[in-house]
């Protein structure tokens, strides 16, 4: 054992689940586990991060609400381009970003929001960019990502998981996967190289009502109940539509 | 006092020249029955026009000639904008009609650098306003004035020096008479110093006091107190072009000069401007008319030109445009700002709006928002769209999900329960909520957490009134 230490200790040995470290500025994502296997040990600032999803609503946001309550702090914009819906600010501020940091820009078209991500990116004046643009001509992602080391900016986009296969410019990409409320990472690419097993995160999807949390199953049918009428008080004819879906 | 004195040789022609960047044939005529060429660019002089001349005999000898008559009107308004923009270099402004400005600068030079600093930054500024001008400097307005109508851009500091430097200036640059220039040339006095060897008595008794008190003043023997100029809260400044023109480019390049200018106008005046109007004025057609509003008030030039490129790149032109016009409607205070110890961390305001300002040029005013919590228990309700930056906080901390759909969305029903492509499962609820009789917008709701068959937890509600149906409302992203 000590001595196989001691031969994996050397500078030319590489092993499979290594990857190089390399020291690039970076947001802390809140989460411990995903912290260690990112260059970094966290978001890179002032670089592309594309984050592949089948559809939006799988905890995505929840994925990068840490980073984002923290760059809040500064005294920069958070900047969402082209969001799939209306972010909802009660829930936005429960999460603990402050809402004066945030704008919402909506755009026409692919073109417009490709625009607007990278002059937010480019301008210097948004600490981190999100945006929605669909799929993206790698000619497009390596001017965002250009304007994102240019204006020292975290950009993350969400793509859609076909784009997976196609080359980008982005030093971080991870796809989502969603799994029965815990979300699944995939490591496509990350600086320093190197295959990392999937990661699966609790991303806080029960925050406040963890006691409801529960799948309506037959077993914990009583617990549901007694939930129930801790939250609301609900009249016994909604009761009963409850359980007729149960 | 330090005087310096901007001169600006063949006004008329160069406001017309500044306003495009084009080389083409142009002349200023006085107008009346037989025009005659005040003034004409190199371009119209190497066809062999000159000064002088009649205009149909120009227009002979080069037929796409552009000719414009003066407007003097126009040149004095011009003055009283460059005035306004000297402004920023010192307090005490003054215009020596028809075209000159004369600037005290004594005080200013600590902070622009010295003399010979200042001096380049004047010429520089100018350049960028389209205009040529000579600048010269001297103890007195009086004698500053007399170099740079000489042509001679020169500084002076000592006022010892003045009768030497003034010596062999010619005669015809004082503000005397024609008669009294025409009597003294006839004499044989063309130049400062011959006027100067005169006896006094017998200069006055020929030519009256006025041309001895000129002269005294020019070499500091005499004061010469000069009018400040005060210029007016808001900007207005029309540049016609020289030839109409339909495309974006030109404009810009026109608006350019009266950005620099209104920028030098609102650093005088300490302000920052928060809305612009730009009227486009056509040959026939009424006038287009582009407004720009700033979130926060700002006097840089770049940022300026920035949002009217991306305004003008959106405006459809109906006419090609013939005169440009800027209105400053509405200005602010706005103080100079200190410079931070760490670059990095600071955010001025003015760059954090900067960004906003040019979004909404390019995708509209709505397309960029904050967001704001609102207290009230409808969920549609519980927020609303906000000045980015002007956020408040949420009242209560319910569970709440990142994305809303606005209006929500109708969920088939199969057997009394929910579908969203395959059945819903119900995890959390129901959270009951009801209120808005007091607006008419009455809800009477019970939310569940429901997730679907990919695992998006979603935000559905049951009506409790009429259809009873069911609805998604938000997705917990």
């Amino acid at each position: 054992m000590s001595a196989l230490d001691h031969v994996l200790q050397h500078p030319a040995v590489w092993r499979g689940s290594q990857y190089a470290k390399v020291t690039v500025e970076s947001v802390p994502t809140g989460f411990a586990e995903l912290d260690g296997l990112l260059p970094g040990g966290g978001w890179p600032r002032a670089a592309l991060t594309e984050l592949l999803i089948a559809q939006s609503g799988i905890g995505e946001l929840r994925l990068l609400a840490p980073a984002l309550a923290r760059m809040s702090r500064q005294e920069k914009w958070l900047a969402l381009v082209a969001p799939p819906y209306l972010p909802y600010a009660p829930a936005f501020d429960a999460l603990g970003i402050d809402l004066s940091r945030l704008i919402v820009v909506e755009s026409r078209s692919d073109a417009q929001t490709l625009w607007a991500a990278e002059r937010c990116l480019r301008s210097g004046a948004c600490s981190a960019v999100i945006a929605w643009p669909g799929a993206v001509a790698e000619r497009a992602l390596r001017r965002l990502q250009s304007a994102a080391e240019q204006g020292k900016s975290l950009g993350v986009l969400f793509s859609p998981l076909r784009c997976a296969a196609q080359p980008s410019p982005a030093p971080l990409r991870i796809q989502l996967a969603c799994g029965r409320s815990r979300l699944t990472l995939h490591i496509l690419k990350r600086r320093g190289g190197g295959w990392a097993a999937p990661l699966t995160l609790d991303v806080g999807f029960g925050q406040p009502l963890t006691a409801t949390q529960t799948d309506i199953t037959q077993e914990n049918i009583t617990q549901r109940n007694i939930t129930v009428q801790r939250i609301s008080a609900a009249p016994a004819r909604s009761r009963r539509i409850r359980q007729g879906i149960a | 006092m330090l005087w310096s004195c901007l001169h600006f040789p063949d006004l008329s022609l160069q406001l017309l020249l500044r306003a495009s960047p084009a080389d083409q044939a142009l002349v200023v005529h006085g107008g009346g029955n037989r025009p005659q060429i005040l003034s004409c660019n190199p371009s119209a002089r190497s066809t062999g026009i000159a000064a002088g001349m009649s205009l149909s005999a120009a227009i002979a000898l080069c037929p796409d000639l552009q000719a414009r008559p003066r407007d003097a009107g126009a040149e004095h308004r011009a003055l009283g904008r460059i005035a306004g923009w000297a402004g920023q270099f010192t307090p005490v402004v003054s215009i020596d009609a028809p075209d000159a400005v004369l600037l005290e600068i004594e005080g200013s030079l600590a902070l622009f650098g010295g003399l010979p600093a200042m001096q380049l930054r004047l010429s520089q500024d100018l350049a960028e306003l389209g205009y040529a001008a000579a600048i010269a400097t001297a103890p007195t307005p009086g004698a500053a004035r007399l170099l740079a109508r000489a042509g001679i851009s020169r500084a002076v500091t000592k006022s010892a020096q003045l009768p030497d430097v003034l010596h062999d200036l010619p005669l015809t640059l004082l503000a005397q008479p024609e008669d009294t220039l025409r009597a003294l040339a006839l004499m044989g006095v063309r130049s400062v110093g011959a006027c100067l060897d005169l006896p006094r008595e017998g200069v006055a008794r020929r030519f009256g006091q006025g041309l001895l008190d000129e002269l005294d003043r020019a070499l500091g023997r005499l004061p010469d107190p000069r009018t400040p100029y005060c210029p007016p809260a808001h900007y207005r400044a029309r540049l016609p072009l020289p030839a109409p023109v339909h495309e974006t480019g030109p404009l810009l390049f026109a608006a350019q000069r009266l950005i620099v200018e209104l920028s030098g106008h609102l650093r005088a005046r300490g302000s920052g401007l928060t809305r612009l109007k730009l009227i486009l004025q056509h040959e026939e057609r009424a006038p287009t008319i582009v407004q720009i509003g700033f979130s926060s008030p700002t006097r840089d030039p770049q940022r300026i030109a920035r949002l009217l490129r991306e305004r003008l790149a959106r405006v459809e032109l109906p006419e090609r445009v013939e005169a440009i016009q800027f209105d400053s409607e509405e200005t602010r205070p706005l103080a100079s700002r200190n410079l931070s110890l760490f670059p990095e961390e600071m955010l001025p305001d003015e760059e954090r709006s900067s960004i906003v300002d040019h979004l909404r040029a390019r995708l509209g005013e709505d397309a960029v928002h904050g967001i704001a919590c609102r207290d009230d228990h409808r969920p549609e309700q519980a927020w609303r769209a906000c000045e980015p930056g002007a956020a408040q906080p949420a009242a209560t901390r319910a569970r709440r999900p990142l994305w809303l759909l606005d209006p929500p969305r109708r969920l088939r029903e199969r057997d009394d329960s929910p579908q969203l492509e395959g059945p819903l499962v119900l995890h959390g609820g129901p959270e009951r909520i009801e209120g808005g009789w007091w607006d008419g917008g009455d809800v009477a709701r019970d939310y569940f957490v429901a997730s679907d068959a990919q695992g998006r937890q979603l935000w559905i509600y049951r009506e409790r009134q009429g259809q009873r149906g069911w609805y998604l409302q938000g997705v917990f992203g």
